[in-house]
């Protein structure tokens, strides 16, 4: 289907859109469709990475077309809920390309992390459809960097943004309940529709049934040999962001099942002893799936992301026992604050975390991921390394972006870390 | 059993024969622009020096930044691995090796039998690798193995890191009049410096097998034994550690 009309009364700038779809089915085909023994489950997220531009935007264009609204975001903290019960789509954009990132530059710092280059870069060079087809953007105060690159976008597309807590205290709490009601009612003027107990239940059951399938997923991951690529796990956690829930879901368990019965059978993608990692760190969001990429090629298999695209999103469920409004906002409030990511202080729980799934997932070792610049993650690195190696786990520190430069170097720091953990 | 190790890297080619632990012959000639003859040419040269044919090698291991192009090879290993192992021969209390290269510096650390246990590599700039002190000595008209003879000079104040300036900076030096030997005592305290942090940042604790095309220079050894307080030595023919430690895995 010729999407090209659809993206021009968007708005977007046709050239450079053009430009920079034209290497993804390419990239995509040596990355993923290579891979050998993939379930057949897996088509339906080809299909999706096929449509990326395409299908899902023309979906949310003909919901605003029913008067509902389409908002769109980029942390895993926004409470969607709110968004989902009064019949609008709740998205998250894409922040992971490199072409993108120069044109970021031009209103941000160079020195600055590639994620929050690249989000702006989107919306400034008129690549992405999601940012068009939004009505505005939620960004929340978690780090600097985004704190103050929101002030920047807000002037190219309308942004609210929401006063995250940097503790977890009492105070911190009631901040946020106060936040995620502010957020209520800005959801609902925007959308002149009132949030019911009853359609915000619905929502958090559909979102909660979203986290499920992304948990049974991971769960596949914890056997050896792994049923299934950390590339291919790393996808579908991708394209949750922005996939109708409902059918997501229904596929994702739909691909569960299969895993399930590979398991049954000792089925597995990599050979019993190859390598078992987890990556820990900051999110890697479409389209960047360079590390998993260069650890897989190596002969290893990602089991585990301790990350935003991956645990950080869905370990979580709100609690569907609330029966009344302001059970549920107090529900919803409390699956932010069990995030563990390092925008907050202090952030022990991550830690904990760590050696619990790298204990959970059986793995041979840790890599260590934080994106250039990036001051939280960078830092809560040094905690993590002193954590992992008292409790004997190897593991290895990459810092890197979303350019090709550095293939070279991240190969020979992978290979020689696996060497070192193959003994 | 006979295997050779092969080191390709950016600048040069090493090749070491093994006779199980016996090292037969070693060879160090310039990579020039491809890696996979290089590797090849200088295999051949080693196995002529040692009387040996080609079919009476077991394994051949290659290692550098030109394994991947050398199809012939039995295994590609890193250099972190391969430096280990070729350290370890010859000082195997040394429980750290610092080694840098023509691209590339690193500090590993590793158990007496030579497994790695943990590393740090400065591989994406030039600073602090033998590059940064090839293109600044060259502005001075001189050669890596001219350094050791100069006469003992106060260093003079080299500030950028970066070759690219570090080498204007030397020709400004050298217009205002100061020595060769201040500034070259500035280039080789830079190095110290920059290679001694890393080294730092994972924790030095014992002796230090300094290896490498610039662990030749005596100076810099002392002076990167006096900024990390501890022993540094130098290996017989530092440049083909990397080599050995290659022949030395595919010993298995």
């Amino acid at each position: 289907m010729d999407y090209r009309e659809m993206w021009k009364a968007l708005g977007l700038d046709l050239e450079k859109h053009d430009e920079f779809l034209a290497p993804v089915p390419g990239l995509f085909g040596d990355l993923f469709m290579t891979q050998p023994n993939r379930a057949q489950g897996m088509d339906y997220f080809n299909f999706v990475m096929s449509e990326v531009h395409g299908l899902r935007v023309k979906e949310l264009v003909d919901l605003k077309q029913q008067g509902k609204k389409v908002v769109a975001s980029f942390c895993v903290f926004v409470p969607e809920e709110l968004v989902m019960a009064t019949g609008g789509a709740a998205i998250g954009l894409c922040a992971g390309a490199q072409y993108a990132v120069p044109i970021g530059e031009k209103v941000l710092p160079r020195a600055l992390c590639p994620l929050i280059k690249s989000s702006l870069g989107f919306k400034l060079g008129g690549i992405c459809p999601y940012f068009e087809v939004s009505d505005y953007v939620v960004g929340e105060t978690t780090c600097d960097g985004k704190k103050k690159a929101w002030e920047i976008l807000n002037e190219y597309h309308p942004t609210y943004v929401m006063e995250l807590p940097q503790k977890k205290g009492e105070a911190d709490r009631a901040l946020w309940v106060k936040e995620v009601e502010a957020f209520k009612a800005k959801v609902e003027a925007e959308s002149g529709e009132q949030v019911t107990a009853d359609s915000l239940a619905a929502a958090i059951k559909l979102a909660n049934d979203r986290r499920r399938a992304l948990q049974r997923l991971y769960n596949t991951r914890k056997v050896s040999p792994a049923p299934i690529s950390g590339k291919d796990a790393l996808l579908i956690t991708q394209l949750a962001f922005f996939d109708d829930p409902a059918r997501f879901t229904d596929k994702t368990n739909a691909l569960c099942d299969e895993l399930e019965a590979r398991i049954a059978k000792g089925e597995g993608v990599v050979a019993e002893d190859a390598p078992r990692i987890l990556i820990t760190g900051t999110p890697m969001p479409l389209p960047s799936w360079k590390l998993h990429h260069v650890i897989e090629a190596s002969g290893a298999v990602v089991v585990c992301e301790e990350s935003c695209t991956g645990t950080r999103y869905f370990e979580n469920l709100v609690d569907e026992n609330a029966t009344t409004l302001a059970g549920q906002l107090e529900a919803l409030s409390k699956r932010a604050l069990n995030i563990n990511c390092a925008c907050y202080t202090p952030n022990e729980g991550r830690i904990e975390d760590i050696i619990r799934l790298a204990k959970e997932y059986n793995v041979d070792g840790v890599v260590s991921y934080s994106l250039q610049f990036c001051q939280t993650y960078g830092i809560e690195a040094k905690k993590v390394e002193k954590a992992l190696r008292a409790a004997g786990i190897p593991m290895i520190h990459i810092e890197s972006d979303y350019s090709d430069e550095d293939m070279g170097q991240l190969q020979t720091r992978i290979e020689a870390f696996l060497e070192m953990i193959k003994g | 059993m006979i295997t050779v190790g092969l080191d390709v890297g950016s600048t040069s080619a090493k090749a070491v024969v093994l006779q199980n632990c016996r090292i037969l012959s070693t060879v160090i000639a310039p990579t020039g622009w491809s890696p996979r003859e290089a590797g090849q040419a200088v295999m051949e040269q080693a196995l002529a020096q040692a009387g040996m044919s080609r079919e009476q090698v077991d394994k051949i291991v290659g290692t550098g930044y030109g394994r991947v192009s050398m199809d012939f090879l039995d295994k590609a290993v890193t250099e972190i691995t391969c430096h280990a192992l070729g350290a370890n021969y010859y000082f195997k209390d040394n429980p750290m090796v610092i080694d840098i290269g023509g691209q590339d510096s690193k500090v590993i650390c590793l158990t007496k039998e030579g497994k790695v246990t943990n590393f740090v590599m400065n591989d994406k700039c030039a600073a602090g690798t033998g590059r940064f002190l090839q293109v600044t000595i060259n502005s001075l008209g001189l050669d890596l193995k001219e350094l050791d003879s100069l006469p003992a000079a106060e260093p003079a104040r080299i500030n950028s890191m970066c070759t690219v300036f570090a080498e204007s900076e030397v020709i400004s030096l050298l217009a205002a009049g100061t020595a060769k030997e201040a500034i070259v005592a500035g280039l080789l305290a830079a190095i110290a410096k920059r290679v001694a942090t890393m080294a730092g940042s994972v924790g030095v604790n014992g002796p230090i097998t300094f290896t490498g095309g610039v662990a030749q220079c005596d100076t810099l050894r002392g002076l990167l034994a006096k900024e990390l307080k501890t022993d540094i030595v130098v290996p017989p023919n530092p440049q083909i550690v990397g080599a050995l430690g290659a022949a030395l895995v595919a010993q298995g």
